[in-house]
This record gives structure tokens, C-alpha cells and sequence, in this order.
């Protein structure tokens, strides 16, 4: 096994170049990748933070009854996704707007009656928050006989989620490109080897050496590329990451930008990639080079 | 028909034909190689005698006929039983086949590398065969910086280092002078005199007219009488 070890760092040393080219190449893709996590990440963090403030406010009838409150209340409760429901007579409402209009109260002093509806301001669970969802809970309360309209932020909230969906989708197929282009690159770089070491390969096959034997080395090769392609990756990213947050830090402290790097469990499961690449461009080289074989 | 527990045969060649897409390169070879034989192939160059080396060693592979290496059907071998087919042979190549970019002793451990011995027993092994054949000197040189029988010795020691059953070697004497020669002809005597069998393809005919081992005569790919 030390064997192995050793012709693989061989290899590498004596095909420097190509191996300092892969390995770069595989850290720029593990760079981009992974900030594509880490924004993904943190979007998410922010956009399920907004989920959770995402309300339904049903505007009831007017001439719906004190006494029937509770039962209204109550069966809203029971909806699928909901998390609590908060009444609003319209007094307190008006509160709230001349509280939200201060300083020009005067526009509301003139209103001899007050003109705002009773609601129920609905808090969902984030769970249900998805824009389809919601439309559908809004549809349903609005259904109701007591409720004269269900309101929420549809038409932004719509856009926003599929603006990020958009986001995610391409960030998934960016990621499977270059996935593909790594993997193709680590192939390519193992095939030159191979190449090189021909003949070499040849003798060893006549002198008795099992695939195995001659395979290794150049696993254990693509595995040490794509680790030490991770490896860079990452560390690059987390430079990047500390400037930006030392940066922000002095801009705002406000905690709407408490950015945090990824976690242990995704950047383990960068690694694995990395390294899962390295392998898997040695596999493909390997196979085409077995067709060459005669026998 | 075929007996591969045959007591004195290590190699049976039976109606053995090869083909190079339309050349025939072998005819309907049938030949019995004994244990501990020491065996000439001679014949005109292009006669077929490298290619019947190849078919032994599985360098190729047969186009019609069964070889029987020490109790291995060669015709129908599976790929990954090659590795130990070769195992059994110790080969000599008409152009060495050494690795350039290897010391003379790696180009020698490689052998034992290949089977998994310790290295230490392996720094033993080498060093003794390369003392064998006149080469411990030269054990971290490259072969470029050797001359032909040089090479030709280390090649030789490859072949016997990981004590194989049979020697194949291919031209072995070709393009050496006389005292070069001889030194290559008594190594593979040594092995013979050990109890190994040694096949010699060769067209030098010095070394056939002192001989009065078997001498199998090949032209234009047909044994003949
Ligand atoms: N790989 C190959 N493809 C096609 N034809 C081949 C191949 N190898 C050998 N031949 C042909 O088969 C015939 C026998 O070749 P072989 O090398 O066995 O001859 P040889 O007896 O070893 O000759 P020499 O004494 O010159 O080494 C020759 O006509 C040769 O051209
Ligand atoms: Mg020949």
C-alpha cells in the first residue's frame, strides 16, 4: 500500500504541471460551487425568515356578530398550515394606522366613521408558506360566508419565489456543469499520465502485473487531486468569506445580514464531492484505457 | 486427448494456428515441451518464431488450436488469469523491454513488486539475481546508460527473479558480440542446470551447432521435420 502511495506521488510530481493545472481547476470549481452554496444557504435563511412574518389578513362582512367570532376563529384555526390567528377589531386597526401615520393624523381626524373592517390577521406555519399554498389557504378563507376577502402580498410574494426558484434551478445546473467539466478535466489529466506511462504499462502487464496493481496508483492519484482541489476551495472560499463579513460588519450590524458559513455536515459534503470527482474522472480514464488492451 | 497432468510436458501445443487478420503466421503447430527441456526455435526471419512465444505467454492470443501451459488452457483464458499465466514464464524480449525511467534494480523489483513481496525481501532477491548476472554495480544506473549486453544481463535478471517455471527468450544472443553472448548463454544454462525449462528463439548459428538440445525448425509459419 505505501507502494501505491509512493508511485502515485510520483506520478504527480512528474507530471507537475498537468497535475497543478487540474488541481487548480478543481479548486476554482469547488470555489464557485461552494459559494454557490453559501448564498444559497444564507437566501434561504433570509427568505424563510420573511416566510414566517407572511400573513393572511380576512376582512370580515360587516354585519357579522361579536358572538360569532369565536366559531369563525375557530375554524380558521383548524386550516391546514395555519399557526395562529390574531383578531383585529377595527378599532385597534385604526390604531395602528395612526400610529403608522403619525404625523399626518390629521388626514384621519376628519373620518367621522371609522371605515376599516374587523380581520383576522392569519400567521402561517413556514412550512406552508410556498406561494402556491398560501393562494390556496387565502381561497378557502375567502370562501367562507363571514369573510369578504382574503388578503396577502400575492402578487410579490409570487414573483419573489419564483425569482428564486429560477436562481436555485440555475445554481443546480451550474453546479452539475461543473461537475462535468471537472471530472472531464481530472479524466483528461489521467489519460496524459497514462499515456505517458504506456510502455511503461505494458511491461508490467508482460511481467505478470494484475490490473489492480497498475490501477491503483493512479486512483489513489485522482483521489490526492480532487482532496487537495477541495481543500484549496474551500480555504479560498473562507478567506472570501471573513473579508466580506469584516466588510459588512463595519457597513451594518444589523442582524438582517447575520451571514454564516456553511456547516460542517455541507462542507464535509463538498469534500466528498471533490474527492468523489477525482475518482470518478480516474474511473472513466481507466475504463477507456482497458479498451486499449489487447490482451 | 489433451492430458495436462502429463509428467514431463509443461507446455502442449495442439493443431495450434495464428492469424494476423489475413496473414498466416502459424500453421498447425503441434509441439510438446518437457520439463526441464532446454529448446531451440530457429527458422528464416518472419517464420513465426516470436509469435509463437507471443501465443504462450498469451501476447497474443490464439486464432484456432489449445495450449496447455503447467495445467492452463491458454486457449480459454479468462482476462484477469493472464496476469498469473505470465507468472509462470520469465520472458527475455528480442528488444529487452526495459522501462527507461527506472533504475536497473526497480526495473528488476518491479517483478516481485507486481506479486506483492516485502521489500525487504525484495532488496534481498534483486540484489542477489543482479550480483548473478554481473550487474550489482550498476544497479542505480538507467538502462540508456548500459550497452546492449548490459541490458540484455539485466533483462535476464528480471526474467529470473521471481523463479519462474519456464524461460522464454527471444533472440536472446541478437544483437550481442560473441563475449556478450556467451555470458547471456551461460545464465540460461544456470537456470536449466536449476531445474527451470528454457525456450530460446533464435537464428545465431553458432549457437545452434554447439548444441545437442532439440532444435524445432519453423518456415513460413509450418514446423518442419
Ligand atoms: N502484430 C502483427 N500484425 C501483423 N502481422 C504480424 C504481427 N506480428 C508478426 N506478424 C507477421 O507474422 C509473421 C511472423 O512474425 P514473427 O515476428 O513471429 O517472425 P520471427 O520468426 O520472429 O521473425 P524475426 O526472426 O525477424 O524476429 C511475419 O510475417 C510478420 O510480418
Ligand atoms: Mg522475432
Amino acid at each position: 500500500m505505501i507502494l501505491f502511495y509512493k508511485k502515485a506521488i510520483q506520478d504527480i510530481l512528474d507530471n507537475r504541471f498537468l497535475n497543478v493545472i487540474t488541481i487548480i481547476t478543481i479548486s476554482l470549481s469547488i470555489l464557485i460551487v461552494s459559494a454557490l452554496s453559501l448564498f444559497f444557504v444564507n437566501a434561504n435563511d433570509i427568505m424563510s425568515s420573511w416566510k414566517k412574518g407572511i400573513s393572511i389578513i380576512a376582512y370580515l362582512k360587516p354585519d357579522i356578530v361579536e358572538t360569532a367570532l369565536p366559531e369563525i376563529k375557530g375554524k380558521i384555526q383548524g386550516m391546514y398550515g395555519v399557526a395562529e390567528v390574531e383578531f383585529i377589531s377595527k378599532e385597534e386597526a385604526m390604531k395602528r394606522l395612526k400610529e403608522q401615520m403619525k404625523g399626518h393624523s390629521s388626514l384621519l381626524a376628519d373620518l367621522q366613521e371609522n371605515p376599516l373592517p374587523d380581520a383576522f390577521k392569519i400567521s402561517l406555519l413556514t412550512s406552508s408558506a410556498g406561494s402556491k399554498r398560501v393562494e390556496n389557504l387565502a381561497a378557502q378563507i375567502e370562501a367562507m360566508p363571514s369573510i369578504e376577502e382574503a388578503e396577502y402580498g400575492r402578487r410579490w410574494l409570487e414573483r419573489f419565489t419564483n425569482v428564486f426558484d429560477l436562481f436555485r434551478f440555475t445554481g443546480y445546473a451550474m453546479v452539475g456543469i461543473f461537475f462535468i467539466a471537472v471530472v472531464f478535466i481530472v479524466a483528461n489529466t489521467i489519460r496524459l499520465v497514462i499515456y505517458s506511462r504506456q510502455n511503461e504499462i505494458e511491461i508490467m502487464r508482460l511481467v505478470g502485473a494484475t490490473d489492480r496493481f497498475i490501477k491503483t496508483p493512479f486512483y489513489i492519484e485522482g483521489l490526492i487531486q480532487g482532496a487537495i482541489g477541495g481543500i484549496i476551495g474551500l480555504a479560498a472560499l473562507f478567506v472570501i468569506f471573513i473579508l466580506i463579513t469584516l466588510n459588512v460588519g463595519q457597513v451594518s450590524s444589523s442582524d438582517i445580514f447575520h451571514i454564516r458559513f456553511l456547516s460542517p455536515g455541507v462542507l464535509c459534503g463538498i469534500m466528498l464531492c471533490s474527492i468523489f470527482v477525482g475518482w470518478l474522472g480516474c474511473y472513466i480514464s481507466l475504463k477507456q484505457f482497458l479498451k486499449y488492451e489487447t490482451g | 486427448m489433451i492430458d495436462g497432468n502429463d509428467k514431463s510436458s509443461i507446455i502442449r501445443m495442439f493443431h495450434v494456428h495464428k492469424q494476423y487478420g489475413v496473414k498466416k503466421a502459424l500453421i498447425d503447430i503441434n509441439l510438446d515441451v518437457f520439463k526441464n527441456e532446454f529448446l531451440f526455435i530457429t527458422g528464416p526471419s518472419g517464420a513465426g518464431k516470436s509469435t509463437l512465444l507471443k501465443l504462450l505467454y498469451y501476447g497474443e492470443p490464439v486464432s484456432e488450436g489449445q495450449i496447455l501451459i503447467d495445467g492452463m488452457n491458454v486457449f480459454r483464458i479468462s482476462c484477469s488469469r493472464i496476469p498469473f499465466l505470465r507468472r509462470k514464464f520469465g520472458i527475455i524480449f528480442q528488444d529487452y523491454k526495459l522501462i527507461p525511467t527506472k533504475s536497473v534494480f526497480d526495473n528488476v523489483a518491479l517483478v516481485l513488486e507486481a506479486i506483492g513481496r516485502k521489500r525487504q525481501l525484495i532488496r534481498k532477491k534483486v540484489n542477489s539475481v543482479l550480483r548473478m548476472v554481473g550487474m550489482e554495480e550498476r544497479s542505480k544506473s538507467f538502462p540508456q546508460s548500459l550497452s546492449g549486453g548490459e541490458q540484455q544481463r539485466v533483462a535476464v535478471a528480471r526474467a529470473i527473479v521471481g523463479v519462474p517455471k519456464i524461460i522464454l527468450a527471444d533472440e536472446p544472443t541478437g544483437s550481442l558480440d560473441s563475449e556478450s553472448a556467451n555470458i547471456i548463454v551461460d545464465l540460461l544454462k544456470g537456470f536449466h542446470a536449476r531445474g527451470g525449462t528454457v525456450i530460446v528463439a533464435t537464428h545465431d548459428k553458432e549457437l545452434l551447432r554447439t548444441t545437442d538440445n532439440r532444435i524445432i525448425h519453423l518456415k513460413e509459419g509450418q514446423q518442419i521435420k
